[in-house]
């Protein structure tokens, strides 16, 4: 390569004047490493989702490589909205990657004054435990004048708005077999 | 909402907010839509463009006021003054559109002789029990009729049993077309609403006349055939003891205004939480089982009675067993026949009020022993902190799941001492799961499952699925009849891999099949009653028609037009815009070509939209006299649900506090009922309980202002998904408070300085903003100072802070039993907290009670529903 091939390419005042790039704002003006750069989110696979937060529903594009969630960003092609996202839906990136996120089952005893980590196996079983244990405890087969109610009072639950269709469905369902009315979430508040 | 199911027969916004665009003039009252719901407020802006008229009605001037055309300062607490004054304008201008007001509405209804109104019994509708402290309605029916059923929230009334369906005659109810009868709704509406004029809301609202008769001539003007207007809503309308009758005041002006079901107009819920519609549809509520089918009462013995009550003489809510058998056969399967009664003898019985503040209260007195908390955090975010704090540590044993360390997990560190057992199960994000949220448009959206839930964490789904498989195991063997449920429970769902349900497997159960064929249904018409069809939740029919997933359908909004009927799946029937049968005139051409919409074309009902009616029925059919059920909807009703196919102006039933929105104080005001001597909602649902003093009714000297909440852009709801992202709580580090300059100078504030909140229940600190975005108003001739809070903040995450809700006291609508955290009284003083109110919240318990001698005589409210008296 001769010598001034090399001062063409590489000397930007050279290069500018170069046939067919008259601005200098084209070709010319890229170099090595900006003819390589690529976007952030480039060959990244994308999984539609919709934002957590408040009941508008915007789009959201969810952006993974490599098996982690490198990015979330507006879907665009969302009718209700159009791409956009305020800055809750726009730090939804670091709700579900932030390092505030508990990864463990916990566990505090009776009047204990710390957390104790458990397995997710033993801790299943203890729930299971005590809400059979409860239900026997605190079962009404009558009420007070005499009419059959099937229930117990002993158990409730709280929270749905921000859980899935399916999994309110599978909650009211179980509930409902187990005789536990004093289910309740967040349209009461 | 019961205030939109009872008014029009859907608890759903009737419309989606990309249809706002289409409005003339938007009314945003109660909600600070640019900064709560700020991108579905494009649409707003989209109106604007197009030369509508934007007008926020609220007490703070926010960045909603700014891009509103008028901002309108009023008094929290008094919104009904303020739309039973524009309701008061259309009547005596006689702006209403009558040619939509009569075949669509029940104005022309003649209701019972024996009916009295507010005017004539200060305060009272006729019917007050004072002994029960609740309404007998029977005086505010159709003439005539023996029963007339509210469609959807039928509930709040439980009936026996008995007589087959009810309303069938309601048909035959007399009518005065030309709405001169003096005791046809219309004129009932008229003289209800004689007092509300654009004095009375100066003297109550705070708004001045000219200020008031701007909106109302912007909203009388864009009414009629080729006009529309639309209101938006949010929790500002809905938390307070009248909430239900607010909306319902907001139904009654879009009904004589003409604006239900069409292009630009409607009412459109915001609510906060992205499935909070959903969970309403498929409800985790006591109240309720899917698609707003009501749980058993104790007092419907049989499955005849508790069909008798609920279903319909007329309309949709005819088919009630077909809906509530196919739930049965979804929910268990073959155990389920005829011969059994559909499982009916199986269903837990509800026998009054199991909300959240009545099931709280028992919680404190050591009533309840297991409690699930699911990504919701009552510590923060429901009313008295206090309360919700003691009931937890009065438990055995406590389940939190949720993605963070909220305070509802930490609340024992405050109080080592507790007995209770915590379990914290960590909560899988929405990226790391499959699965529907409904929105407020009740638009079903899927997200897909991006990656792989960290360590221990678990959807919902798959915690609740093992949890169920769990105690079927533990329960296989018994042969106490009370398990029998249980072990007949279908809980066999596809999973993708061990432990992960697939969440479509779900979906198809809720969309429900044929039992015959196998084959997926694809409308709710296609339910039966005889075991033949499952469905869990049958205003979902059609979700997965055709085997096809159809809230993951995502074709491009650049594709479609505005209705993109092609995006997600709402609910019924993929209708976007409920009602839209009202979108044609009588005859079911367009009212206008400007506000074409759904119209009939000779052979069928077409249009943007799926029709909201029978697709093929024309609008000249009418049922004939001793028509019943679906067939009794005649061409001219476009409100399918109700019995009797019309907008409810006036509701003769399905209302525990009256059959139209009055004005009552909020529980804690500072000056008395300008309207009638009955100074608070005389149904309201007070809780007397030691942590939960209530101030006097109005004129407390100790407690002088008016405090009202509200949120941020920044942060959402309790802050279990905002106060623990550094992004966020850069931008919203601390609790404040906002004041105006008036008030920080009658108490000594400083911008920025610290200022302590108290009321009976609590006291907390916080920082201050003096703005003039705050504005104290003239009420009754003196001046009222209102203060806002955010109520964001707790005691564990990144910012912490006090929480604004500890302030407030257990009070609720009675219809909904909802919160009152919108309009309550407290006081002000500048400097920080004592340190021992948060470390011993029960010396806060030293104010005195809210009847405090010199009190006049009719501030003293009938009391009812006192769960647990001292």
């Amino acid at each position: 390569m001769s010598f001034f091939r090399i001062l063409g390419e590489k000397w930007p005042l050279l290069r500018q004047a170069q046939p067919g790039d008259a601005s200098g704002l084209g070709s010319s003006a890229w170099t090595d490493r900006s003819q390589n750069l690529r976007p952030r989110l480039d060959g990244a696979e994308v999984h539609k989702s919709i934002c957590p937060y408040c009941a508008v529903g915007c789009g959201q594009d969810v952006y993974v490589r490599d098996g982690r969630i490198i990015d979330i960003e507006g879907d665009n092609d969302s009718p209700i909205s159009r791409g956009r996202l305020c800055p809750k839906g726009a730090a939804s990136f670091q709700l579900v990657t932030g390092n505030h996120r508990q990864k463990h089952v916990l566990y505090r005893k009776p009047r204990g004054t710390e957390w104790q980590q458990l397995s997710l196996e033993q801790a299943m079983e203890m729930v299971a435990e005590r809400v059979r244990k409860t239900r026997e405890e605190t079962w009404e087969a009558k009420d007070e004048k005499g009419s059959p109610v099937q229930r117990t009072l002993g158990i409730a639950h709280l929270g749905g708005a921000t859980l899935d269709n399916e999994e309110n469905y599978l909650l009211k369902k179980l509930y409902t077999a187990l005789g536990v009315i004093q289910v309740e979430n967040q349209a009461r508040i | 909402m019961p205030g939109l199911g009872i008014s029009f027969g859907r608890g759903g916004a009737t419309t989606f907010v990309q249809d706002l665009q289409h409005s003339d003039v938007i009314v945003i009252q109660g909600s600070n839509m640019a900064e709560c719901h700020p991108v579905a407020f494009q649409w707003v802006m989209e109106a604007k463009a197009r030369g509508a008229k934007i007008v926020h009605v609220d007490p703070r001037f926010t960045r909603t006021s700014a891009m509103a055309d008028l901002h309108v300062p009023i008094r929290a607490g008094s919104d009904i003054v303020f739309l039973g004054g524009i309701i008061h304008y259309i009547l005596e201008n006689d702006k209403a559109f009558k040619e939509y007001v009569i075949p669509y509405t029940n104005a022309a209804n003649i209701i019972d002789p024996r009916f009295r109104d507010t005017e004539e019994l200060d305060g009272f509708f006729s019917g007050w029990r004072a002994d029960k402290g609740e309404y007998d309605e029977e005086s505010w029916r159709y003439q005539g009729v023996e029963e007339v059923p509210a469609a959807g929230h039928k509930e709040v009334v439980p009936k026996e049993g008995g007589g087959g369906p009810r309303g069938k005659d309601v048909k035959k109810a007399p009518r005065d077309e030309t709405l001169q009868h003096p005791r046809c709704v219309y004129q009932l509406l008229r003289k209800h609403y004689a007092r509300y004029t654009p004095e009375k809301v100066e003297e109550i609202c705070g708004v001045p006349p000219k200020t008031f008769l701007q909106v109302c001539e912007w909203l009388t003007q864009n009414s009629g055939r080729e006009r529309t207007g639309a209101f938006c809503y949010a929790v500002g309308w809905t938390q307070h003891t009248v909430g239900v009758q607010y909306i319902r005041s907001a139904a009654i002006i879009q009904m004589l205004l003409g604006n239900m079901g069409r292009p630009g107009g409607g009412i459109m819920a915001l609510r906060g939480h992205a499935s909070i519609q959903g969970s309403t549809d498929i409800p985790t509520l006591y109240n309720l089982l899917p698609g707003y089918i009501p749980m058993a009462h104790a007092k419907q013995h049989s499955l005849k009675d508790y069909l008798d009550v609920n279903t319909a003489g007329g309309g949709f809510w005819s088919n009630f067993p077909a809906y509530f058998v196919s739930l049965m056969k979804a929910y268990f399967g073959d155990a389920v026949s005829k011969d059994n009664q559909w499982g009916y003898p199986w269903l837990p019985s509800v026998t009054g009020d199991h909300s959240h503040m009545t099931t709280v209260s028992d919680m404190t007195q050591g009533k309840i022993k297991g409690y699930f908390v699911m990504g919701e955090n009552p510590v923060v975010g429901s009313t008295n902190g206090g309360m919700q704090r003691d009931g937890l540590a009065k438990l055995e044993w406590l389940v939190v799941r949720d993605l963070a360390m909220i305070e509802t997990a930490e609340f024992w560190r405050e109080r080592p001492e507790c007995e209770t057992e915590v379990f914290f199960f960590p909560a899988a994000a929405h990226t790391e799961k499959d699965g529907s949220f409904t929105n407020t448009n009740r638009l079903l959206q899927w997200h897909h499952k991006a990656v792989e839930p960290p360590g221990d964490c678990k959807s919902e789904l798959d915690f609740v699925y093992e949890l169920g498989k769990r105690l079927k195991a533990a329960y296989a063997s018994s042969t106490d009849p009370k398990d029998k449920p249980i072990q007949a429970l279908a809980w066999n769902y596809r999973e993708i891999k061990p432990g992960e349900v697939d969440a479509d497997a779900v979906l198809e159960e809720i969309n429900g099949k044929n039992l015959v064929t196998g084959k997926p249904l694809s409308k709710y018409g296609e339910l039966k009653d005889d075991g033949t069809t499952a469905a869990g939740c049958w205003i979902y029919v059609g979700c997965r028609a055709d085997g096809v997933n159809q809230p993951a359908r995502r074709k491009p909004q650049r594709e479609q037009d505005w209705v993109a009927r092609e995006w997600g799946w709402s609910w019924p029937d993929n209708r976007r815009m409920l009602y839209n049968r009202a979108s044609a005139d009588p005859d079911g051409k367009p009212w206008s070509e400007r506000k074409r919409y759904v119209y009939w074309n000779g052979e069928k009902w077409t249009g943007f939209d799926t029709a909201d009616f029978i697709p093929d029925r024309p609008p000249s059919y009418r049922p004939g006299p001793d028509d019943t059920g679906v067939k009794a909807i005649s061409g001219i009703d476009p409100f399918i649900m109700q019995v009797d196919g019309k907008a409810w102006l006036y509701a003769p039933s399905g209302l525990l506090d009256g059959p139209m929105p009055t004005h009552y104080e909020p529980e804690e005001g500072v000056v008395p009922n300008a309207m009638y001597r009955q100074e608070c909602n005389p149904r309201r649902l007070e809780y007397h309980l030691r942590r939960n003093r209530y101030h006097r009714a109005f004129d407390d000297p100790r407690y002088p202002y008016v405090l009202t909440t509200y949120r941020l852009t920044e942060h959402h709801t309790a802050g279990g998904m905002s106060r623990w992202l550094s992004w966020l709580s850069e931008l919203m580090p601390e609790m404040f408070c906002e004041v105006s300059h008036e008030l920080a100078a009658e108490v000594g504030l400083k911008n920025g300085g610290w200022a302590t909140v108290t009321t009976a229940r609590a006291q907390i600190e916080c920082r201050v903003l003096v703005t003039g975005r705050m504005r104290p108003l003239r009420i009754q001739g003196r001046t009222v100072h209102q203060i806002g809070l955010p109520y964001h903040w707790g005691s564990t995450g990144l910012v912490r802070g006090d929480s604004t809700n500890d302030l407030i006291a257990f009070v609720a609508d009675p219809n909904v039993q909802i919160q009152e955290s919108k309009a309550f009284t407290g006081n002000i003083r500048p400097g920080r907290r004592e340190q021992r109110y948060r470390i011993e919240p029960e010396l806060a318990e030293l104010a005195e009670p809210r009847d405090l001698p010199g009190l006049r005589p009719y501030a003293t409210q009938p009391m009812q529903h006192n769960p647990e008296k001292e």
